[in-house]
């Protein structure tokens, strides 16, 4: 299939893999920011392709995973609230908060529907007038475009009954604070959807100010690869810069019109990250003018004070400092079933990944 | 009143006089048989071999039209599948229906007409059945739920228990995966997505009765419904404590199917199908069952996609398509809601 088997094809990867190992001398670390990455990696066995020396770690790039535990408290909260209409991404339902999760409230009754996008969301809003439907926006620069959009939407047609509860992030201040948090890394895989959107400029202190190399990556085996050597041969040859593998679709400048909606509708906040706690200006709020599309200033939600589940190391596995393996609750009452963090639950978390494709 | 206003009403499922006129004016005029015609509390039915097969299933799902099928022919095909993976004959299956009051009496017939043809085609007949009325709201527009019979040769009593199944059987499966999954996906109103996959929902006995015939050592057969190929062989491998190396190249899945996975984020191998059957054959038999599979045509796109191994007992491993190897394990929960 056009852009999928020539991206997956064995004599590609098999030079690449060849001219890895040729090149590769150091003991170094790659993070993969990207939760698709992850995926890729581990859906193809990729690691099985690379010399031993190569360590890739997982970053903070699942937006499932890094969403603070009071935001699921709060949209539990909202849920049980009379005449609300919780509208989600199929992968926050299962992902526990505090007390229960999006999963349990739906079946003590809560109407709580999946969506793939908001404009669906926005349909069902406009077909339940008498109902009050709230979007959970989470998701980086990626998803925040398109939640844009649908404020816009919104605001154009006048709708009343939708909100959001917003927690976009985005993604350079987190990788700021994984390398000034002292964490080991050589070179980072630059999340390829995201760069599309925000174009590669905001890369520009990691070389710059760190020294530390970056390659802009697609999702297939091939690319992934193939990054991955651009990468080695940055580190080996000390010349740490920001490169574009994924260059069918990353431009330099990104995308302007994605990025001037969101800029329309949104402002940098602080905001608060699971495991790397709270980074500045890490997070996108609905700027003033949208207020009435914000279910935070809409609604009165009272939660109790949210806690992390005990035992649970997300934190320290989003930071890259730990693996799935190293938490004692793994793959034992942490299961896909039954997950305990966020990790387990999205289908981009390392150890939702770890527990369904290692360990053979 | 025009057909496509006439609708179900409470008085439907009454067992007065309505109730009555709706079996023989609908049901009996497509089901009709002796057996069901009898109108008797219980279908009387003359055996044929030493083993009976028993089963049954409840269909909800949603949209009940479909690309491909709706409710009734699925209701028909999934418990006449459950049966021939048993090494069974199908031969009578029950239909029971909760319907909904308000539901359009045109679109009842059309399911009832498919269930009709399709029993037909697979050499069932509806030898009993049930039919209630649930107020507005109380069910989702109808659910069916049938049962079935089968009859079987003793030799075939344990081919659901994989217990003849030796290190170098071949896995063999009679398709492409994911066709029905996504098929309904696309169906959904909320998905904004057109294909023009067809769920590959059909009645599998008469091929599989013609691979038994090729090949009496088939060692295990088992339907590929909802959790995918990946379901059936974590549980088989797990069941008779045996390795299984899947090779992901020769996983037959269509263009349009992996290019809705690629875009959803879904596994091919954990989509639902209603018309695919997963066999282990011994090696020195395998191409013939290929073959005989290959000249059906719910069978064209059959291909062996792994074997047993002794290595890692218990579990499944794929090579994938970029040469490395990993785990596969069951998925956990809801991917697709009502999806049969």
């Amino acid at each position: 299939m056009k852009y999928i088997s020539e991206f997956r094809n064995n004599k590609y990867l098999d030079e690449l893999s060849k001219l890895i190992h040729k090149v590769s001398k150091k003991k170094i670390c790659i993070m993969e920011v990207c939760g698709s990455h992850t995926m890729a990696i581990h859906r193809f066995g990729i690691k099985s392709l690379l010399p031993s020396n190569i360590k890739l770690i997982s970053g903070p790039g699942c937006p499932v995973c890094v969403t603070a535990i009071d935001y699921i408290d709060k949209a539990i909260a909202l849920a049980e609230m009379k005449d609300v209409i919780i509208t989600t991404f199929g992968d926050l339902i299962k992902v526990p908060g505090s007390y229960s999760s999006l999963e349990k409230a739906k079946a003590r009754n809560a109407d709580i529907r999946l969506v793939y996008s908001i404009l669906e969301s926005i349909d069902i809003a406009v077909l339940n007038p008498e109902k009050k439907v709230v979007f959970l926006a989470i998701g980086f620069e990626t998803t925040a475009p398109a939640t844009a959009s649908g404020i816009l939407k919104s605001e154009a047609t006048g709708l009343k009954n939708f909100t959001i509860l917003c927690s976009h992030k985005i993604m350079p201040p987190p990788m700021q604070a994984i390398i000034e948090n002292g964490i080991k890394v050589d070179g980072f895989l630059a999340p390829g959807h995201v760069s599309v959107i925000m174009g590669t400029d905001m890369y520009r202190f990691i070389p710059e100010k760190f020294s530390k190399g970056i390659v802009v990556s697609g999702f297939e085996p091939v690319d992934i690869m193939q990054s991955i050597y651009m990468l080695v041969k940055q580190i080996e040859e000390n010349k740490p810069k920001i490169e574009i593998q994924y260059s069918r679709v990353v431009k330099p400048e990104g995308n302007q019109k994605a990025r001037e909606i969101v800029d329309m509708v949104f402002e940098p906040v602080d905001d608060s990250w699971r495991g790397l706690g709270i980074i500045p200006e890490s997070g996108l709020n609905l700027k003033t003018n949208f207020a009435k599309f914000d279910a935070e200033k809409m609604f009165d939600i009272k939660i109790k004070k949210s806690k992390e589940p005990a035992g649970c190391i997300c934190g320290d596995i989003l930071k890259g400092l730990n693996r799935p393996s190293d938490c004692r609750l793994f793959g034992k009452v942490c299961n896909l079933e039954n997950p305990v963090g966020a990790c387990m639950v999205s289908s981009e978390g390392s150890c939702n990944i770890f527990y369904r494709y290692e360990g053979f | 009143m025009k057909d496509s206003e006439k609708i179900i009403t409470l008085n439907h499922g009454s067992g007065g006089k309505i109730s009555h006129d709706l079996i023989s004016g609908l049901f009996l005029k497509y089901f009709n048989n002796k057996i069901l015609n009898r109108l008797s509390d219980s279908a009387v039915i003359d055996s044929f071999e030493e083993k009976l097969s028993f089963t049954t299933d409840a269909f909800v799902v949603e949209p009940i039209f479909f690309p491909g099928g709706n409710i009734g022919k699925l209701a028909v095909c999934g418990t006449v599948n459950d049966l021939a993976v048993s090494g069974a004959v199908p031969k009578y299956l029950s239909a029971s229906f909760i319907i909904e009051e308000g539901f359009s009496i045109t679109d009842l017939e059309k399911i009832i007409k498919s269930i009709a043809e399709e029993a037909s085609m697979a050499g069932v007949a509806i030898v009993t059945g049930d039919t209630k009325v649930v107020p507005k709201g109380k069910c989702d527009k109808i659910f069916i739920s049938t049962s079935g019979i089968g009859f079987l040769k003793k030799e075939f009593e344990n081919i659901g228990l994989a217990t003849k199944v030796k290190t170098g059987d071949k896995l063999v499966v009679n398709g492409t995966l994911g066709d029905h999954a996504i098929a309904i996906l696309a169906s959904r109103e909320s998905l904004k997505f057109e294909t023009e996959i067809l769920s590959d929902c059909s009645s599998l006995n008469h091929l599989i009765q013609k691979s038994l015939t090729v090949c009496p050592h088939i060692t295990f057969m088992r339907d590929i419904t909802r959790g995918g190929l990946t379901t059936i062989a974590v549980e088989l491998a797990s069941m008779i404590k045996k390795g299984i190396m899947l090779n992901e190249a020769d996983i037959p899945v269509k263009e349009g199917v992996q290019a809705v996975c690629e875009i959803f984020g879904f596994d091919p191998l954990i989509l639902a199908n209603e018309g695919k059957v997963l066999m282990a054959v011994p090696p020195e038999y395998a191409g013939s069952v290929l073959e005989n599979l290959r000249n059906d045509p719910l069978g064209q796109d059959a291909a062996i996609i792994g074997e047993f191994t002794d290595d890692h007992p218990g579990k499944v491993v794929l090579k994938t398509i970029a040469g490395g190897k990993r785990l596969v394990d069951m998925p956990a929960g809801v991917q697709l809601p009502r999806i049969c």
